[in-house]
Order: C-alpha cells, then structure tokens, then sequence
C-alpha cells in the first residue's frame, strides 16, 4: 500500500498526488513512469512521473481522470493509499550533451515536459518552453515550469492567455527567429506530437516524443505496448518510452489506444460510480500522461 | 496383488460442453477411493526409474505406498519433502515426459497415473491439514530471489527450509510468476497458487511485490542491502512476434498479453476492470501450450469459432498430448501445416482475417522434425477478428543490462553452469532466464539445484 501525502487539484480534471513510494523516489529520473492499481478490480495504469523527491521518499504523479481508474485515483484524498505502485520502469530521457532545447508539452503532458526540462536545465543546457493549453481555464504547473527553464512560452488554442495558437505554431516562429535547438523534446497528445514532428522534421532537429501506449506488466513481458519506430517493432515499456518522434508511426499509435474504446464508452455508460469529469477527454485509458 | 489394469483410473472432468461455459478446472481430480486404486498400480520396483525421471526428485513409489494404504498425510510429506509446489506439479507437470515415461508399467499400457495422485495428496493436504508448518530455525544468512514464478518460489522453499530468509522479489502485484499470469483458471485455479506461496510465506519467506529487479534496485543493490547470495529466475520476457504485415492491427494479441489480461487481471470476471476484445472467430498461431492455453481462453471467453494455426503436422507439436486432447474435446480447429504470411484489416485497423500459406513435410530440420515447406501460391485467407500470437519469447533484458558481469548468449538468455552459477560470483540463475521458454518443471528443478549451490557457496564463504 502507497500513501497519498499529497493532494492538489490542478485544474477541474487534472490532479496532483505526492505518493509515499521511497524505493522509487530513490530511483527515479526524468522520462520514467510508475504503474499504479487502484484496488483489486483495477487495471494497471502507467503515468509518467512528473517529480520526485528522494530525501521525502515520495514520487509526484499529475493524472487527467479520463478512465474508471484514474477517475477512482482522483477521489482519493491525503492519507489514503493506493493500492499498488511500481517503478520507475522505462528508461529515462537521455539529456547529456544537449546545449539548446525546446522542451514543449501539451495539455496535461506538461506534466511530463516539466521533469525533462527541469533535468536539462539542471544540467547546463539552455532550455525554453512552450506549453501549450485550450484555454485559460485549464493552464496548470506555469510556476514550476518558469522555474527550470530559460523562457517559458505559454499558447491558447482560444487566446485566452498567453499567445493564441497551438504550440507548433510557436516552434515554428522560434526557429524561424533563428533559434538553434540541437533537441526538441515534445510530450502531449498524439496528434501535436506528430505535428511537431513535421514542424522539425525539415530542420533535421532531434526530436524526442514521449509515448504512452496501452500496457499491462511494464516490464517487457505483454506486448502490448509495442509501437513501430523505424518500421521496427518496439516495446515502450523497455525501449522507451522515448522514441525518435521522425520515426514513430503516430497513426498506428493512435489506433491501438484506441483498441477498447468501445468497451470504455460501455463500461462508462453502464456504471456511473465515479464522478463526471473529464467527459470530453475521449481518450482510452491508457492514453494519459 | 498389483492392480494390473492396463489403464489409468481415469480422471474425472467437466464435460466439454459445460466447461467451454466457465472458466472452472477441467480436471476434477481423484477421489480417496479413485486414488487409491490408482496406487495400486505401482509396482514399486527396486530401481524406481521414475525418480530419475523427476528434475525434483519426489520419491514416488514411496509416496504412492502411503496412498494405497491410506495414509495421505504421510504420502504428503514424503513428496513436500522435496518438492514445494506439489498441487501446481500434479496440474502441470508434463509428467508423460517425465516421471510416467519412465515408469515400467508404460511398457504395456498405460504408466502409473503419478502427477494425478501427486495432485490428490496435495488436494488432500489443502483441504484437511490443521497444522502449520513447522518454521526452521534461521541461519542468520539471507538470500534474495529475482522472480516469483517456479524456479523462484522453490529456490525460495527450499532455501528457506534450509534456515534461510529468503525475499522474493516480484515485479507484479501478485506472486506467482507464469502460474498466475500464464496458465489458465481451467488448468491451474490460483488459489492453489496463492495456497502454496501462502505455504512459503508460513515458512517464513518473504514476499516483496511490485519490485521490479534491474529497475527498483539493481543486483549490485541487493548485495548492498546484505544479501549473500541472488536467485535470478525472472522468467521468459518479451513476447515474439512473426515481423509480417498487419501484427500492430486492432485484434493481434501476444499470447502473454491475451493471457495475462485473462489469468492475472481476470477480464473474463465482470467484477473487473480489465476489457479484452469480444470475438467471434480467433486464430491462435502456435502449436506449444501456451498455444492451446490461447485457444481454450478464447473458447470460454465466448469466440463461436478458433482455430490453431501451425506451420508443421499435429504430430511436431510441442504441446502435451493431454492439451491438445482437451483443446479438441472444446471446438477448437486444429489448422496445421498453414503458415501466416499476413494479417489482414478493415479500413479502421482491426483484424479481418488472417492469410496463409499451404506448407508440406520435407527432411528433418535441426530440431530433428520434419521441416514445413511452404507449397508456392497456397495463399489463403482464414476470416478471423482476432490473431493471438504464441511463438515464443526473447529473454528480458532489464537485470543483464544492469548488472555487470552477467554474460548471457547471444540469444540473450543468462548463462549458467551445471550448478546453476551464473558468471557473476554469489548469482545463480535458472528457468526461462536461463533456457528460454521451457516447462514449469524444468524451471522448478533449476531452482532446487540453485538452492542447494546457494547454500554451499554461503557456508563455503562464511567458513574461508
């Protein structure tokens, strides 16, 4: 059993959980990600970990409660446990000898972009941010974020707050400044993932994407998290979840998270037990950052 | 008198009509009077080759002595003597290859039904014995094991009889390894499982889930901790796939993943939350158990049709006769000398059908079968929504990546000598890490072996 010590709301679906876990804070580097289960019935769920501290012995997690688990996740308060919490598996982001990057996350992968870029710029690199949200409302970590990066760029798809657009608008207009990046590292939903990709992609810039396909064991036995990149099959769980975003096949991605959609939309019809949040979040489970 | 019946008593099963409807066990084991007039079929010969057929030497004929007189208490110990996971050996041990194919009465016949009376005595055992288990004194020494699964949990029990403390470490969230994630309810319920590591735990074994060796801690760091020695039995790892067209679609399966879904996270259980895909006609592509653990699954989990599609003949297959025996009794189709050449899908990614390819028997191949040719221009389709793939698995990489010292072949899988050492001084190994994808025996006498190399290497370097 893992203690939540921490509890934060950080927008209406997204949620903070500082998790007593001493073995994996210990542990953890930026890009690693934990398996949770909530209780006996529960499916096991990875999530990035967006923090951690190994004096505490605690592990950060920030979850969008989109399927039954991370909605029952949600309704946990402090003092409570959940009942399993592995890790840190993966490996971790590879942040060695990069000097100029754009770290860029999307929604709730802000989350995920803001450990990465935290370790950079430990690291000595110079690193700006773009962070990109829907609207105002649901902007979350800008103060963490301004905190380990050089510039912290923050989009609107409405414009209101920040500057209007998406985030590979604000790529495009930091290059075309004359922005040098020897590495852009993009964490968000799937398709501004793969649109990233092609905003880099004729700059020849290295470009990390951060995937989080459908798993069970995360330690290299089911399968199921396996992606192509390169025309290979690879398995996020050993292999990344980091990949080459220039080779990642997005689409086919897109397309196993979405393998028990069906049954999700049943199940959620069928059993309303938990809170009504994050309905608009379509995506499957698995797909949260 | 023996009982000189040419065949077994046979084993009582749920029909195959009824079972395909749940996911109860098939085999529903002897009863005393079934039992005992099974052991009367021993002839207990002077050399009982049937021992040397055991890789955990369970002393046969003189447990089944104790079942035909009636003492099944005494029969139990005699077998948790040396064997720690008896109710798990009479259910999957591949005795015909083991024990029973050395046994004199298969000369003529039908051998001594050994792993059925093994799983008496051990159902016998469970459901009467009152008593603890007498805990050994500890030796103050401790030993780590990597790995929940059968070579793990009997390096662990015997270790632990020894005067061991033994920690098990376990990267799921449940002890067990394959016998929980991989063999069926039908073959194995797991709360036989859960009664023999609740055994160990009684013995005084530790188990630690959720930790994943080579990612919570490293090897190096258990030796750090003050663990004298280290069992690594982490079992096969990641799952095989054929590299043709269509294996990413909606609907291909790893037979690990397909199985794991169902075993361990329970989707055939609507108390959960696990979803499995609905389907109504499967091709399992394999010909070993884990082929024909697929099928029987998809079979209960409601699919109208399925089928095993095997590139060789019936007769190459690796699985145990009994499975495919059973898998047939249930519907599943058996479509062997067919080869996958591509998955097929809709416009929306799933699985529509599977093609293959028409194969023929030519020479013997390395493996001494006859090897499949394909027969050119033999494509065809088999219309299917789902492909579950069991063709084997590649070592996990997470402990030799992160361990210095530890040499495994090219294939990947760690080396380990005749006493299981492994190439880093204080580290044993054995099971799939070691052989790549083999039996539950197997992997039960690799970790028996490890035990007793453990505890000579513990006391050899606590006397120097």
């Amino acid at each position: 059993m893992y203690k939540i010590v921490t509890k934060r709301q950080l927008n209406e679906a997204v949620t903070l959980m500082e998790v007593e876990a001493p073995y994996i804070a210990a542990k953890a580097k930026a890009g690693q990600f934990i398996i949770f289960r909530i209780d006996q019935y529960g499916e096991r769920i990875p999530l990035t970990i967006a923090d951690h501290d190994a004096e505490k012995g605690t592990v950060t997690i920030i979850f969008q409660a989109v399927g039954s688990s991370t909605k029952a996740l949600a309704q946990l308060n402090e003092g409570d446990y959940i009942l399993d919490f592995v890790g840190p598996l993966g490996r971790a982001t590879e942040i060695e000898g990069y000097k100029n990057v754009c770290v860029i996350g999307g929604g709730v992968g802000c989350a995920i972009a803001y450990p990465s870029a935290k370790a950079l710029h430990e690291a000595g690199a110079h690193v700006d941010m773009i962070a990109g949200f829907r609207n105002k409302d649901i902007v979350i970590l800008e103060d963490e974020m301004r905190a380990v990066c050089d510039n912290l760029y923050v989009t609107t798809d409405d414009g209101s707050y920040g500057e209007k657009g998406f985030v590979t608008n604000k790529l495009q207009a930091l290059i075309d400044a004359g922005n040098q990046y020897d590495l852009v590292i993009a964490i968000g939903p799937i398709p501004m993932m793969k649109f990233l990709c092609e905003v880099t992609r004729p700059y020849g810039i290295k470009t990390i994407v951060s995937l989080n396909p459908i798993m069970i064991d995360g330690t290299g036995m089911c399968g199921g998290c396996r992606v192509t990149v390169g025309g290979k099959i690879r398995f996020a769980c050993v292999d990344g979840p980091d990949f080459d975003g220039h080779e990642v096949d997005f689409d086919e991605l897109t397309r196993r998270n979405s393998y028990y959609k069906t049954q999700e939309r049943e199940r959620a019809s069928h059993e309303c037990r938990i809170l009504k949040m994050g309905e608009e979040a379509e995506a499957s489970e698995s797909k949260e950052v | 008198m023996a009982n000189l019946s040419l065949t077994k008593v046979p084993m009582p099963e749920q029909k195959p009509e009824e079972r395909i409807t749940n996911f109860d066990e098939v085999a529903l084991g002897y009863t005393v009077e079934q039992a005992k007039e099974e052991a009367t079929r021993c002839l207990n010969c002077k050399n009982h080759p049937c021992v040397s057929g055991c890789p955990v030497n369970v002393r046969i004929p003189e447990f089944i002595a104790k079942v035909a007189a009636g003492e099944f208490e005494e029969a139990y110990k005699i077998i948790a003597s040396t064997n720690c996971l008896p109710a798990v050996c009479g259910r999957v041990c591949t005795q015909e290859s083991q024990c029973e194919s050395k046994c004199v009465r298969g000369a003529k016949g039908e051998s001594v039904g050994i792993g059925r009376l093994e799983r008496f005595v051990a159902d016998y055992h469970m459901a009467n014995a009152a008593e603890a288990p007498v805990v050994p004194e500890k030796n103050g020494h401790r030993v780590a094991v990597v790995g929940s699964g059968p070579s793990g949990l009997t390096c662990a029990g015997d270790l632990a009889r020894l005067g061991y403390s033994v920690t098990v470490f376990e990267a799921f969230h449940k002890a067990g390894g394959v016998l929980v994630y991989g063999i069926p309810e039908f073959r194995l319920p797991k709360a036989i499982v859960q009664k023999e590591v609740d055994n160990l735990e009684a013995l005084g074994v530790e188990m630690r889930t959720n930790f994943v060796i080579g990612k919570t801690l490293t090897v190096d760091e258990l030796f750090a901790e003050g663990y004298e020695a280290i069992f690594i039995g982490s079992g096969a790892g990641l799952p095989s796939f054929m590299g043709i067209e269509g294996e990413s679609l909606i609907g291909v399966y790893s037979a690990n993943e397909y199985l794991t879904r169902v075993n361990l996270m329970k989707a055939y259980s609507k108390e959960y939350d696990t979803p499995i895909r609905q389907s109504k006609a499967v091709a399992v592509v394999g010909g070993g158990n884990v082929a024909m653990d697929s099928a029987r699954t998809a079979k209960r989990l409601g699919a109208e049709k399925v089928y095993i599609v095997y590139r060789r003949s019936e007769e190459e297959m690796p699985a145990r006769a009994e499975e495919v025996h059973h898998a047939k009794e249930e519907g599943i189709e058996f479509m062997c000398l067919n080869n996958p050449t591509r998955i097929l899908g809709t416009e929306g990614g799933e699985v529509r059908a599977i093609e293959v390819l028409s194969m023929e028997l030519g020479e013997p191949d390395a493996s001494g079968r006859r090897k499949p040719i394909a027969i050119s221009g033999s494509e065809h389709e088999i219309e299917v929504d789902t492909v579950i793939m069991a063709i084997g698995t590649s070592p996990n990489p997470l402990i030799r990546s992160t361990t210095e010292g530890l040499d495994a072949t090219s294939r990947g899988c760690l080396i380990a000598d005749e006493t299981m050492a492994t190439t880093r001084p204080g580290v044993y190994a054995g099971g799939d890490a070691v052989t790549g994808a083999a039996t539950v025996i197997l992997a039960m006498g690799a970790g028996k072996k490890a035990a007793v190399s453990i505890d000579k290497y513990i006391k050899e370097k606590n006397e120097g």
